[in-house]
């Protein structure tokens, strides 16, 4: 059949909705920050849209780890960390949740993969669920294999789950800890630079993996990689000196930035 | 504290390539147009010879940007900058191209009696100030000069219009003009093309300053 001009041509209805329409899920509001005197974050309005991966760029020092590690409140619970301001996770106050519930809802993987040193594959990935009370062997080693395959790493190690996770590559250590995260089913994942210590094809896996995770929860990234930025998330926000200059979809942060320290910034005019 | 990068002097060293070819479009119009007015064949020579200087640095310049595309990965302003480099590039070589065609036509048309260029000298100015704004603007990112081109191009659509009708009621009335009539037509359309290709390096230009997407009329 000859398709006509109508269907031939895409309207905008057919599309999938697009990220600006996304709700936000979690979001900080006037939030402060520091370690003692040292005021890091200086009031940041930060929005994170539902299932979409958002970048958090800026030069170091900037607060880009603080501000993540504020929204799932280990930052405070480092010596003379504070925080305050509003943040919100679906309308429900961050700060009244119990911090331990509230790292089951909002999971974190590192710069460094942390493998527990002492634990096998299977216990590692376990771990969250142990700690959740999860005891039934059928059930823990469903959700393992589910988290290993959601972490694009099953096939990789699924003849030697009992053998130590230090045995692993960089690159699969990294997916490891990504797939103890995903066990807890977490609603929002935040990873702090998590392929900086990664070689390229290792990188491009991880990439690829946030690809897939968006589809189900949302992602929140701290990366000093521009191109990562641009390659991976939907939503770009971007920190100097604990202040967001700019918030706004990847498409346009890369093509037309609003705010001209922006633009000198990812074009490597900034020093 | 801004940064001095590398980038720029290749980036820098793309623009003036880009220029270059600019100046020698603008050179090859102008001659082929010279030799419509002064009915002289000597100028084909001049045509010719920077149609090859077009021709390479059309495969210069792209491979220029390819090679930024590839090695800065460019973001923002720098991006925009390359994409529009890439389009204006292929606007000069058309240009170039057109050009051509004014002196071949203008060849057939000098080789038989005088007949009057009816609006062609006036749609040939136009046709060249929009070229040279357009890429004056292109230089100095100058958005309202861009502005300005895209504003004059109507009155060029408007003239190739009457040309065209004025010639085909003489070609009807004395036949003995269509092959000169059918020449002025030719070169007409040249011109009024040459003044699209303008107006789409203006709207580059737009693009590449402001961030604007005024294509198709939108946004202007």
């Amino acid at each position: 059949m000859i398709p006509t001009i109508e269907s031939a041509v895409p309207t905008e209805k057919s599309e999938k909705v697009s990220e600006e329409e996304r709700r936000v899920i979690l979001s900080a509001r006037a939030l402060r920050a520091g370690y003692g005197a040292a005021e890091i974050l200086k009031g940041v309005d930060f929005p994170v849209r539902e299932r979409v991966v958002t970048a958090v760029i800026g030069p170091s020092g900037c607060g880009k780890s603080t501000l993540i590690r504020c929204l799932n409140r280990l930052h405070e619970s480092v010596p003379g960390g504070w925080c305050e301001g509003e943040l919100l996770l679906d309308g429900e106050d961050l700060l009244r949740i119990d911090p331990v519930l509230l790292r089951r809802r909002i999971g974190m993987v590192f710069q460094r993969p942390n493998p527990f040193p002492s634990m096998s594959i299977r216990q590692n990935v376990a771990a969250g669920l142990t700690l959740n009370g999860v005891r039934a062997r059928r059930v823990v080693d469903e959700r393992v294999e589910r988290a290993l395959s959601d972490a694009a790493l099953f096939s990789e190690v699924k003849d030697r789950l009992d053998e130590s996770a230090l045995g692993l590559s960089g690159g699969q250590q990294q997916r490891l800890c990504i797939a103890r995260a995903l066990a807890v089913e977490p609603e929002v994942l935040l990873l702090d630079e998590p392929c900086s210590a990664l070689d390229p094809i290792a990188t491009a896996r991880i990439e690829e993996l946030l690809f897939e995770l968006k589809k189900r929860l949302t992602i929140v990234t701290v990366t000093h990689n521009m191109q990562q930025a641009a390659r991976v998330s939907d939503y770009t926000a971007f920190l100097l000196m604990g202040e967001l200059v700019e918030c706004g979809p990847t498409r346009q942060v890369f093509t037309r930035p609003a705010d001209k320290r922006t633009e000198d910034y990812i074009t490597g005019r900034f020093g | 504290m801004t940064m001095k990068r590398h980038f720029d002097d290749d980036l820098q060293a793309m623009r003036s390539r880009l220029l270059e070819m600019g100046a020698a479009c603008e050179e090859m119009v102008q001659y082929a147009l010279k030799l419509l007015a002064e009915r002289s064949s000597q100028y084909m020579d001049e045509v010719r010879r920077r149609e090859d200087i077009v021709n390479r640095l059309h495969v210069e310049v792209d491979e220029q940007c390819l090679q930024l595309i590839a090695r800065y990965q460019p973001a923002a302003g720098d991006l925009r900058m390359i994409a529009a480099a890439l389009k204006i590039n292929s606007d000069l070589e058309r240009i170039g191209d057109q050009a051509v065609n004014i002196a071949e036509n203008g060849m057939f048309f000098i080789a038989q009696p005088h007949m009057m260029l009816f609006h062609v000298p006036r749609m040939a100015e136009l046709a060249c100030s929009m070229l040279k704004d357009s890429l004056d603007a292109f230089s100095r990112k100058d958005v309202e000069k861009a502005r300005a081109v895209l504003r004059k191009d109507d009155e060029e659509d408007e003239l190739k219009g009457r040309v065209f009708k004025e010639l085909m009621a003489l070609m009807q009335s004395d036949p003995s003009t269509i092959q000169r009539g059918l020449d002025i037509i030719l070169i007409a359309r040249n011109l009024e093309r040459i003044a699209d290709h303008a107006t789409n390096i203006a709207e580059d230009v737009i693009f590449m300053v402001a961030g604007r997407d005024v294509r198709h009329g939108a946004g202007r």
